[in-house]
């Protein structure tokens, strides 16, 4: 069932599309705007506790989702630029909040997440229109908006839109990045290694963006690219959607 | 090691009880269900794609079918259970080349032989799987269970009408979900092995062929 | 973050890294077996069905465990097979020991079995001057050179055709050298089938174990199971507890979901059912057969409803197969019996979350094992769990060295976090010093430091977004 188009809903940055993709964020909310949603910015943003989550430190993790929760009042939807985030508070607050006083309402908060494509296609059934020129990318599907939150092809459905966008299928398109938030700092040999195969299979696509809709991917994919000194770019979808859309 | 026992059910019993289990839903397996000349084709081409060999015959030619394929293939001996219907029939026939060897005494008292001087085996069958291909087997008294494994060649009489839809729904025909003899099998092929690099070999520890003759008894 | 526990696995698996041999190995043959599981399952639907199907069954047979195994128990004896059991390896080491002694049985020949690998049986019987044979053509290879499997279906998968080739015309006696799989075969079956023929007792897994009709089930391709368990006078199974299930009718759902799993078979070459020793009137079989069931930890991992979805394992290897880890760093690096996702979650509630730390770390919690695995063990949920029970004390719980792998750096860094991301205030001010000089951090500063072997240094924007947010507010205002 597609919820009623909603005419306001709450954005929600993440930690690493705030400090390190914070043009994605803001067209992402272009986006949105763009739909026809009035896009509401909470202050105080932070982490959504995945990283203290995944690492088994719950009491730290509950801590600050406790804060992030407060943000978001009002009986909106809440969009986030990134699908692990998005799958952390939509699948994993409720299983963090099991037993605590909170979980009722955790578990209406739940209900409301997001992920930014998901919503523009599955809610506001967005049409877009192609103003750019012919360009060939390949898209990067993370693990956590796959797997944990659930993408049905939402990513690849926005840019079917775009006329002159063709998309080169990543060879193991569903294999991890290495990323993985402190899995690539605790056993930084292995992500190292998945990082570089990825960036190679992503050079062997003949595509010259990558994109995707993880901050991590992204961060990651991008620095390995770099290293190599490669010429490929590596995108957020968000920010790629706004740009094609949009002549400069 | 009664101490034992008694620990680790007394451990798992102490267990908080579970909720209770998923729904199972088994019209997965229910669904897989062919006409009886369909079945035939499925089982031959599972059969075929790993490397079982296939001998057509009528009900009552197929003894001289396994002749003439041991006459072919000039097969020395072939070793059967006498005391089989099958194994007799296919005795009461004989005229061929090769020497019939009648599985007719405990293995110890001719071990080294079979490892080492046994070309073949015949065994019969009691039914197929269509949907993966295979036969199943029921060794005994009459046929022993090494008949069907320690020979280079298993020969096997597989009769159309006996194929079954899948294991599933043969567990269920056969009666084998109530009671089961000391051994019953499927075979599917020669024994094969890819753990060398992934790489297909056959004929690595058991029958190096299967040929399956098969009675068409379908009306 | 980095905690001094996590080092075992991350360096084995450097190491393992550096062999470019390994890798291009596991590479080709986890790239296969993807494919190959992937064309047994055209149909999604299909696929999801007949995994709900195989989680139930496996489900409801751990719900009534501990009444299937007297079942069992009492189904074996009657059918004549003799049911000890083992609450420990050394126990089950000694049962067998045991049970080879009375019958003044000296060599042995083994179908492939984990449990014994678990058990370390080989090195076990071998200190007490028996020889213990692997059969398995896999098994076979890797014990000529000492060394333990390193997948749980393909044990040998790490060795390509020329190493082996190289160890056939060294360690056979009278083996020319070729690189000829056939051939290569053909040697191994000319030395085994003697050792069948002359073994005093044979040794085997259990895939599934039938309560209702005492029903031993062995799934195997090569024959050596078969030659194990009926040309030897004595047969020995050894079992995992779990692996029980009430009837013949559950296995076919979960023969059919593991052989297309695990090597993207259809069906095995062989599904052998075994209900007892050779029977009144038969010519062959063996005299005696015996069914040694161990725990082995297993029974305290039952406790606890959450991790008792460890013990649906079907043993098929799929979450190896999909892993991106296992992939690059083979299965010895894990330095256990299990390797891969299963053995990431198994290995430390066998032997303790704090001593295996390394494992539960060892993960970027991905999701490909719970996406393919037959029974839906949510593997990555599991292992968050035991990161938690490894660095908490919950007197709840039942895990093995809960609370042992906390330290005093990581308890730091996660409350330091803490207290940073739930000051909104604090957390304005840290950012906005990132995006003014974070670019001046030094390459080399910690956690940078292993980031940057790999990447470029990831430089924080010149704003952030919350702060063009508010300028965007502050203007409307
Ligand atoms: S955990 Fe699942 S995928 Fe892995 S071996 Fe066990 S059954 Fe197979």
């Amino acid at each position: 069932m597609t919820p009623a188009r909603p005419p306001r809903a709450y954005f929600y940055a993440t930690c690493l599309v705030d400090l390190f993709f914070p043009d994605a964020g803001m067209a992402g909310i272009q986006l949105l705007r763009q739909a026809g949603v009035q896009v509401i910015f909470p202050e105080g943003q932070t982490c959504c506790g995945q990283p203290a989550f995944n690492c088994g430190y719950w009491e730290e993790a509950r801590d600050v989702a406790r804060t992030q929760l407060a943000l978001f009042p009002e009986d909106l939807p809440v969009i986030l630029p990134s699908g692990s985030c998005a799958g952390m508070m939509k699948n994993h607050y409720p299983e963090l909040f099991h037993g605590q006083p909170e979980e009722a309402q955790i578990k209406a908060f739940s209900g409301r997440v997001y992920e930014l494509t998901q919503f523009l296609v599955d809610v506001l059934d967005v049409k877009l229109e192609d103003l750019g020129e012919p360009v060939k990318v390949t898209w990067h599907s993370s693990c956590h908006a796959v797997r944990d939150l659930g993408l049905k092809g939402e990513p690849q459905a926005l840019l079917a839109q775009l006329a002159k966008v063709e998309l080169a299928t990543l060879a193991r398109e569903h294999e991890c990045c290495g990323f993985g938030g402190t899995f690539s700092v605790r056993q930084p040999e292995v992500s190292g290694a998945m990082v570089c195969d990825k960036a190679a299979d992503a050079e062997a696509t003949g595509a010259s963006v990558v994109l995707s809709t993880d901050g991590g991917c992204l961060l990651n994919v991008k620095g390995a690219l770099d290293q190599k000194g490669s010429p490929l770019k590596v995108q957020h979808i968000a920010e790629f959607l706004w740009e094609r859309t949009h002549a400069r | 090691m009664t101490e034992a026992r008694t620990a680790i059910l007394e451990r798992l019993s102490a267990a908080p009880a579970g909720g209770p289990p998923p729904l199972e839903d088994t019209a997965v397996m229910a669904r897989r269900h062919w006409p009886a000349a369909e079945r035939v084709v499925r089982l031959r081409k599972g059969m075929e794609a790993v490397r079982t060999e296939f001998l057509e015959a009528i009900p009552s030619d197929w003894p001289s079918v396994v002749q003439d394929f041991c006459d072919h293939e000039g097969i020395r001996n072939l070793l059967y259970g006498p005391g089989s219907n099958d194994g007799a029939a296919l005795a009461t026939a004989w005229d061929g080349e090769a020497t019939l060897l009648p599985y007719d005494r405990p293995v110890e008292a001719f071990k080294t032989q079979l490892f080492t001087e046994v070309d073949a085996g015949f065994t019969s069958t009691v039914g197929g799987i269509a949907e993966t291909g295979g036969i199943l087997l029921m060794p005994g008294p009459a046929e022993p269970r090494l008949l069907s494994l320690v020979p280079p060649i298993h020969i096997a009489l597989l009769r159309a009408s006996t194929i079954q839809d899948s294991l599933w729904s043969a567990i269920t025909n056969l009666g084998w979900g109530e009671s089961l003899p000391p051994n019953a099998l499927l075979i599917s092929g020669p024994s094969k092995t890819a753990d060398i690099e992934q790489t297909l070999a056959y004929g690595v520890h058991g029958p190096k062929r299967l040929i399956v003759v098969l009675v068409n008894d379908l009306r | 973050m980095h905690a001094e526990t996590d080092i075992l696995f991350r360096e084995s698996a450097a190491k393992a890294l550096l062999d470019p041999q390994l890798r291009a190995n596991f590479r080709r043959a986890m790239d296969g077996l993807i494919t190959k599981r992937k064309a047994q399952f055209p149909d999604p639907e299909d696929l999801q069905e007949l995994r709900h199907l195989s989680t139930a069954i496996r489900s409801r047979s751990l719900l009534n465990l501990p009444a299937l195994l007297v079942q069992l128990e009492a189904a074996c004896t009657r059918n004549g097979i003799q049911v000890h059991w083992a609450e420990t390896c050394e126990q089950a080491n000694q049962l067998v020991l045991d049970i080879l002694q009375a019958q003044g049985a000296t060599r042995l020949v083994k179908g492939k079995s984990m449990v014994s690998e678990e058990m370390h049986l080989n090195a076990f019987l071998e200190s007490h001057g028996i020889e213990a044979l692997e059969s398995d053509l896999g098994e076979y290879i890797i014990q000529l050179d000492g060394e333990t499997p390193s997948h749980i279906i393909m044990p040998a998968i790490h060795k390509n055709k020329d190493q082996i080739a190289r160890q056939f015309s060294q360690k056979i006696k009278d083996a020319k050298y070729t690189e000829d799989v056939d051939e290569l075969t053909a040697m191994a079956r000319k030395v085994l089938r003697q050792k069948f023929l002359e073994a005093d007792a044979g040794i085997s897994g259990v895939n599934f174990a039938v309560a209702n009709t005492g029903t031993l089930c062995l799934v195997e391709n090569e024959g050596n199971g078969r030659m194990s368990t009926h040309v030897p006078p004595l047969h020995i199974a050894i079992m995992g507890l779990e692996k029980v299930v009430a009837r013949l009718e559950d296995v076919a759902p979960l023969y059919a979901i593991l052989t297309r799993s695990a090597t993207g078979q259809a069906v095995s070459t062989y599904f052998n059912l075994i209900s007892g020793p050779r029977g009144e009137g038969e010519k062959d079989g063996p005299q005696a057969v015996h069914l040694v069931i161990l725990d082995n930890g297993r029974s305290r991992i039952y406790g606890d409803p959450q991790l008792q979805a460890t013990l649906r394992c079907i043993r098929c290897g799929a979450c190896m197969n999909h892993c991106p880890v296992y992939t690059r760093v083979g299965g010895h690096a894990y330095e256990a019996t299990y390797p891969g996702p299963i053995g990431k979650i198994l290995t430390p509630q066998m032997e303790g979350v704090g001593v295996r730390h390394d494992l539960l770390h060892g993960s970027s919690l991905c999701g490909a094992c719970g996406e393919v695995c037959p029974v839906e063990i949510p593997i990555p949920d599991i292992l968050v769990r035991l990161r938690r029970e490894a660095t908490h004390q919950d007197p709840a719980s039942s895990v093995a060295g809960k609370g042992t792998g906390r330290t005093d750096a990581e308890d730091r860094a996660w409350r330091l976090w803490a207290a940073l991301s739930k000051r909104p205030g604090l957390y304005r001010i840290v950012t906005w010093f990132a995006t003014r000089f974070g670019w001046a951090l030094p390459s080399g500063a910690p956690l940078l430091r292993d980031w940057t072997r790999f990447r470029t240094k990831p430089v924080p924007a010149r704003r952030s977004l919350s702060e063009r947010m508010r300028a965007e507010r502050g203007s409307h205002d």
